[in-house]
């Protein structure tokens, strides 16, 4: 098996992820197709880094590891907040701002 | 190349990977979402354990699967159950034009991939010599060290951000037990206690509405998270059956005359057509 397979892999998740992203309406959903984006691309620096032999690319992918981890606590929470106030989870009700 | 083993848990892997993210993708609900993305994460863990990222590998499952996830969950607990996706079109044609979108964009990534030159793989074992976690420590604390020092001012930002944004100020006093009490008098919606669930005495669990004295069933009775869910066990049917059997049978063995029998009216008309046993039966 030629280990680029493993690029492959993660091109189709994040595909599946942005898919996601633009099909469902419900904002945790939405989240849960950002956090698979984030992990297809996580795989993909993992095989580059076996490619090139060095661990520059893992270093980038346990950076993104922590983003990802900050960035699902406060988008959780604001998706709780916005909950609260207009009790529901569907991206389509938040539209105060429409024109 | 790598060896047949690897390439036997690739494939075994990819499987299971792209069908959690096609059940994330497709399920109506968010934990079962939830769900089928914790099982991709976890595949993708064993990928990158494979590929000599044994660090990363644990930290997947542990922060990945362990507390992200557990997390979503939270929140969809939280959220409640009436989450599931509606599926009207807000705008005309989304649908279409995001599946088309999706695939457009699968097609040139992996047509790109396909383009690129990847014949030489170096491999980790000379990178891994001194062992993944202690390569990835000399990285991080030399090269990486300010990156490092800025993570933990994100960290920091993440955490206070979430306690500012979820936390609630009180505006009042919260209602005192003599407050709510005159407010429901003055409501005079449901005054008295709400009615127990069950029939009866023959079914007491909590998903078994009381039937009113006509038959009907007492909605008030079973918790609205169990009517919201639709799990609510209607025995009204049944048990007016049963009752209607007894009067049978009590009418026969007085030998009341079928005009001098109880009129059945309301909703109970409905089971003139439930059989009732003929004489024979019934001795």
């Amino acid at each position: 098996m030629n280990p680029a397979n493993y690029l492959y892999l993660a091109a189709l998740l994040f595909t599946i992820g942005a898919s996601g992203v633009l099909l469902r309406r419900n904002a945790i959903v939405l989240f849960m197709c950002v956090e698979l984006m984030l992990n297809a691309s996580n795989l993909a620096l993992v095989t580059f880094s076996r490619m090139h032999g060095n661990l520059d690319g893992q270093i980038l992918a346990f950076f993104t590891m922590v983003v990802a981890a900050a960035e699902v606590v406060v988008g959780l929470a604001i998706i709780v907040s916005i909950f609260r106030t207009r009790h529901s989870a569907s991206v389509d009700d938040s539209n105060l701002m429409k024109l | 190349m790598t060896s047949t083993g690897e390439a036997v848990q690739f494939w075994v892997l990819a499987v299971i990977a792209v069908g959690g993210a096609l059940g994330m993708l497709l399920m109506k609900k968010a934990v079962h979402s939830a769900l089928c993305l914790a099982a991709t994460m976890l595949a993708l863990a064993v990928c990158y354990l494979a590929q000599g990222a044994v660090f990363l590998g644990v930290v997947q499952i542990v922060v990945y699967t362990g507390a992200i996830m557990m997390l979503f969950l939270f929140v969809v607990m939280l959220v409640g159950v009436s989450t599931a996706d509606s599926l009207k079109e807000r705008l005309k044609g989304q649908r279409v034009a995001a599946v088309l979108c999706g695939l457009g964009f699968g097609v040139l990534l992996i047509a790109g991939l396909a383009n690129a030159h990847l014949r030489n793989f170096t491999g980790l074992s000379e990178a891994n010599a001194e062992g993944n976690v202690q390569g990835l420590a000399r990285l991080i604390f030399t090269k990486y060290v300010w990156a490092f020092e800025v993570t933990s001012a994100l960290l920091i930002t993440a955490a206070v951000g979430a306690m500012v944004l979820t936390h609630r100020e009180k505006v009042r006093a919260p209602l005192t037990q003599r407050q709510l009490a005159a407010q429901r008098v003055k409501d005079n919606i449901q005054v008295p206690p709400l009615p127990a669930p069950g029939v009866y005495a023959r079914h007491n669990a909590v998903d078994v509405p009381a039937l009113l004295p006509d038959g009907t069933v007492a909605e008030d009775s079973v918790m609205g998270t169990l009517r919201e869910r639709g799990q609510v066990r209607d025995v009204s049917q049944e048990m007016l059956a049963r009752m209607a059997e007894l009067e049978e049978t009590t009418a026969d063995w007085l030998g009341r005359p079928s005009s001098a029998r109880p009129k059945v009216t309301g909703p109970r008309q409905a089971l003139e057509t439930v059989p009732t046993p003929t004489k024979e039966e019934a001795e």
